[in-house]
């Protein structure tokens, strides 16, 4: 009986194993059929294209490879910004529909329910458009601290900020400048970046209330009626009492919500923002390495999920450790 | 049963287990052809759902001659990048759709370009107020493109020879580049001349405010192109676009040709319309194919005249893309 | 007692304050939505609103390309008719507490009528391929048809996860942990570029299939997940007990344990159905038109409605969060009565 179930599984594992080489050696032999030579070496080759928005230098004599750690940065930098507003916003209509102002509560309901029941993409859209159509042209950029504040400008091609930079040795702030066609020196943080990440935000901190709200609701009444009893007042039944509770319980969910987020980022292609998707679907068009670009945005996932899992992870167990694990 | 499919898998990319072209044509009653999801004038939809354009009654000609009736076309709109994998995968017979001919293309990715259909070359499309006459002079400026192109390519290239910077803004499909540069997103757009020529009569809503700047900065013959392997059917695809060559030098117009067929003493163009020598069987095709050809769509001039020419929608000049005797390069080799 | 009082009347001001600017809010909306808005399709009304009101006559004027993407004009009636038969489906599953064979049997009807209205062929009705199909059928035979295939793959998976034969569990692990760490839009590409290098040559698998494949090995990897949690929630005693009644092992699973499991968490799998509704506006990306695609195949290229795009966009916004808000809240009424 036993010898039957192992010799069935080896031989499921053997056939699985057997399928994915003949799909291999299919994938490689159509590959070469078409004149590309399966393999990582063409990272090293010329790109040839541009990137428009980079954090780091970047031009078309620059390879392949460079192109895809500019995607990878891209990426990361719109996830982070997303991880951080989403994370405030989050807790703060999370807690807000448990608030006692009922009109405050109520509005937190309706923003959760509104911004979880559409598409992330369509947010995506409906914001680019919202911004690319409604902004004005960079000559008519709108100064949006007035004369007196800091330099920071907001048109169609973006919010144009001073940003710090290295000049003589010496840290100065670089300030934008309108030229013939639009802004330059400072940062700008582009119309697609502001898309994705607003939407990345509104739609996964609606998520994210709604975890904390569970959580919080998950404390129990009572320890709440106790602690309120022993004179605490409710900002510090929440901050000592509460919070705590619902964090350990939080930690999980949420960790899974900034997964998604850091997935959803791709979406990114869809308005034209340089993330890591777009550059490999642009580089498997030029390339032709279609298997080589689609295991690179798998594996760089991977990465980063299992980065995720891993710190979120360690945060939950610091957390039951400092608590000691008392209920 | 697994076992039998796996050999076929396995064994599929060697051998040549698709068969003929023609005959997968045939046998589905139907040519496939690929297309662009929308340039007016080369390949669009009008607004009833029928594809018009230079590059549909290539296709058509391609159904007339092999299927015997120009609307046995199944139509396959394709943006840049899903176009190769279309018809690496055998989803379409044969690309006709604005597609640049070049080396690593032609040679290196299972594709044979049949020939070019219109000579182009990469431009620049801008608004009018903001006052530039050539692309010089876009320094600093941000251009919307399309990936999956040539033009993608160009831009960068072009961009390190003039030693100017562009910001350059990708978006993966058409309609996605048109909305960033009509919103005023992009100062710049840049794509085969032609295209913009196209995009500036239909789509710009005000042809007068924008202007198609003066300099081709590439070489862009576009062409019909198909898979490799299949030397029967690419010879059934070129010599189709050369009858329409032909047909234009000989005089023959969809007009004229039930005329010529049945009065022509000329030996040339009897051969063409299938009263004389035998310009069919070569190619696996019936005697009538260059008829049905020119009844169903005309000569190249007037595919040309009808969806692109001075007197269409995007009035372009008829240029390097005349026969070789009005000064252009569009020649035929001899159909005997 | 002093300090409690004041924070009530901060409070109340606070609430005044917010009440205010929420009907201010209201207001203006009401004004652009309604009052000012342009309902009839003439697009130089809507350009005379520069903004002041919304221009819902892009969808007036559009609606056919919106709802039907690129279907051939004149067979437009089939697709309606599709989505009538498709919501009425739902409708009946929704409504009749009676599950079972009569059910069963009206799906299975029911869909062959939807796919048949579809893409034709038979019974006098033109043929009209897959590419063309699109619009709000698409997203709904996406949607379904995804969760049809999805539902038995997870099934699989789970059982295979939690199940005792080590490679198998192994297996059914990697896969779900893999296809769970990547994004949709990578499976989508994978579907789109990487399928057809697989297929043999001359299998021209239209593309529609190819992406409804990986739509199902995506939400099936996701199900998977929710469903191995139900299974870990079943008591192992139950398992243990019909064991020793001298059922097969895969019988106890399939017939015992599952269906409890499946009852545990349908509120979790209910969400993953809202999700897989909302995550089919991806397949725009690999060139199918569905809802969020065809409202960009409408407006998009017609310089005549362009700018009014954002109205577009809100006004299917408004039918996903119709679609959304209705499955939560059915499967809230079913939490409770379950
Ligand atoms: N000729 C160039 C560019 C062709 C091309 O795809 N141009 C774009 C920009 S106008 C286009 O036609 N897009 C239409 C579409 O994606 O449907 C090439 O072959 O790479």
């Amino acid at each position: 009986m036993k010898l039957r179930a192992y010799a069935l599984q080896a031989l499921i594992v053997v056939a699985i194993l057997l399928t994915l080489y003949g799909l291999a050696t299919v994938v490689a032999a159509r590959m070469r059929g078409l004149g590309v030579e399966p393999g990582f070496g063409f990272l090293g080759q010329r790109a040839g294209f541009d990137i428009g928005d980079t954090l780091i230098d970047f031009d078309a004599a620059d390879t392949y490879g460079r192109a895809f750690v500019v995607g990878l940065l891209n990426t990361v930098a719109v996830a982070l910004v997303a991880i951080v507003a989403s994370l405030l916003l989050g807790a703060v209509a999370g807690l807000g529909q448990l608030a006692r102002n009922r009109l405050f509560a109520r509005l937190c309901v309706a923003y959760v329910e509104l911004f979880r029941n559409v598409p992330l993409l369509l947010q995506v859209l409906i914001v680019y458009v919202l911004l690319i159509g409604r902004l004005p042209l960079p000559h008519e950029a709108w100064h949006v601290f007035g004369d007196w504040g800091p330099d920071v400008w907001l048109s169609k091609s973006g919010l144009s900020l001073p940003w710090p930079v290295w000049s003589n040795g010496a840290l100065i702030l670089e300030r934008p400048v309108l030229g013939t066609f639009t802004f330059s020196g400072g940062a700008t943080l582009t119309p697609e970046f502001i898309a994705v990440a607003a939407a990345l935000t509104l739609f996964t901190a609606a998520y994210i209330a709604e975890v904390v709200r569970g959580s919080v609701q998950s404390v129990s009444q009572r320890q709440r009626e106790a602690a309120l009893a022993l004179g605490l007042d409710e900002a510090q039944t929440l901050r000592f009492v509460v919070v705590p509770q619902a964090l350990r319980s939080m930690i999980p969910p949420l960790a899974n919500q900034l997964l998604n987020l850091i997935k959803n980022s791709s979406l990114a292609v869809a308005v034209g923002y340089p993330d890591l998707v777009a550059v490999a679907d642009t580089t498997l068009n030029q390339s032709g390495h279609a298997v080589e670009c689609i295991a690179i945005i798998m594996v760089v996932y991977l990465f980063l999920s299992l980065l995720t899992a891993a710190i979120m992870g360690g945060w939950h167990a610091r957390l039951l450790r400092r608590q000691g694990g008392s209920a | 049963m697994k076992i039998i499919f796996l050999l076929a898998v396995l064994l599929c990319p060697g051998l040549a287990c698709a068969g003929k072209t023609s005959d997968a044509i045939l046998e589905r009653g139907q040519l496939a052809c690929g297309v662009s999801t929308g340039v007016a004038g080369f390949s669009a939809a009008d607004s009833k759902g029928e594809w018009r354009g230079m590059d549909v009654d290539f296709c058509r000609a391609l159904a007339a001659a092999v299927l015997k009736d120009p609307n046995k076309v199944r139509w396959s709109p394709l943006t840049s990048q899903q176009r190769f994998t279309a018809l690496q995968s055998g989803e379409i017979d044969v690309l006709s759709r604005n597609t640049t001919w070049t080396l690593g293309r032609d040679a290196g990715q299972g594709l044979v370009y049949a020939g070019y259909i219109f000579i182009d070359g990469q431009g620049f499309l801008v608004h009018k107020r903001s006052g530039v006459m050539s692309a010089k002079q876009l320094d600093g400026a941000e251009i919307c493109v399309q990936t999956g192109t040539t033009t993608e390519k160009n831009l960068a290239e072009f961009a390190r020879a003039s030693r100017i910077r562009f910001k350059t803004l990708m978006f993966e499909n058409l309609r996605a580049v048109l909305k960033a540069f009509f919103s005023g997103r992009c100062q710049a757009f840049t794509a085969d001349a032609s295209a913009l020529a196209s995009i500036r009569a239909n789509d710009s809503g005000k042809p007068e405010d924008y202007v198609v700047l003066p300099e081709r900065i590439s070489k862009e013959p576009l062409g019909p192109v198909v898979r490799r392997g299949d030397e029967d059917w690419f010879a059934v695809v070129r010599w189709t676009l050369f009858a329409l060559l032909e047909a234009e030098e000989r005089g023959i117009t969809q007009a004229n040709v039930d005329a010529l067929r049945a009065r022509s003493d000329d030996p040339a163009v009897q051969r063409l319309l299938g009263v004389g020598e035998d310009v069919g069987k070569p190619l696996g095709l019936d005697r009538e194919w260059v008829y049905r050809v020119i009844k169903a769509v005309g000569n190249y001039g007037e595919i040309f005249e009808r969806n692109v020419g001075p007197a269409s929608l995007l009035q372009l000049p008829r240029g390097i893309n005349a026969l070789p005797r009005d000064g252009g390069v569009m020649y035929a080799p001899p159909l005997r | 007692m002093m300090a409690r009082l004041k924070r009530r009347a901060w409070l109340s001001a606070g609430n005044l304050a917010l009440g205010i600017l929420l009907l201010w809010a209201g207001w203006h909306l009401f004004d652009w939505a309604v009052l000012q808005a342009v309902f009839l399709p003439d697009a130089s009304a809507c350009h005379a609103l520069e903004g002041a009101g919304a221009c819902w006559g892009v969808v007036a004027e559009k609606y056919r390309v919106i709802f039907f993407g690129r279907y051939p004009l004149e067979e437009q009636w089939r697709p309606l008719l599709a989505i009538f038969v498709m919501l009425g489906l739902l409708g009946a599953s929704a409504i009749r507490r009676r599950r079972g064979r009569r059910l069963a049997l009206l799906w299975a009807s029911g869909l062959t009528v939807f796919l048949l209205l579809l893409k034709g062929g038979l019974f006098g009705l033109a043929n009209v391929d897959t590419p063309r199909w699109g619009g709000l059928p698409l997203t709904l035979m996406l949607t379904v048809f995804g969760l049809g295939g999805a539902f038995p793959l997870a099934v699989l998976l789970a059982l295979g996860r939690v199940g005792r034969w080590a490679a198998l569990r192994a297996l059914c692990t990697v896969f779900i942990e893999i296809v769970r760490g990547v994004p949709l839009v990578a499976v989508l590409f994978m579907a789109a570029f990487l399928f057809p290098l697989l297929m043999p040559k001359g299998w021209d698998i239209p593309s529609l299939l190819r992406v409804l494949v990986g739509i199902i090995l995506f939400a099936g990897a996701y199900m998977a997940e929710v469903i191995r949690g139900g299974l870990l929630a079943v008591p192992k005693g139950q398992a243990e007990a019909a064991q020793s009644l001298g059922l097969s092992y895969w019988h106890v699973q399939l017939s015992v344990i599952l269906p409890q499991a499946l009852r545990k968490v349908l509120p979790a799998l209910m969400n993953s159905a809202i999700a897989l509704f909302k995550d089919t506006s991806l397949v725009i990306i690999v060139g199918l038109f569905e809802l969020t695609g065809a409202l960009g195949l409408a407006v998009d290229g017609d310089p005549k409605w362009r700018a009014f795009a954002l109205d577009g966009y809100l006004f299917i916004a408004i039918i996903y969060w119709i679609g959304c808000f209705a499955m939560s809240r059915y499967s809230r009424a079913l939490e409770r009565t379950t």
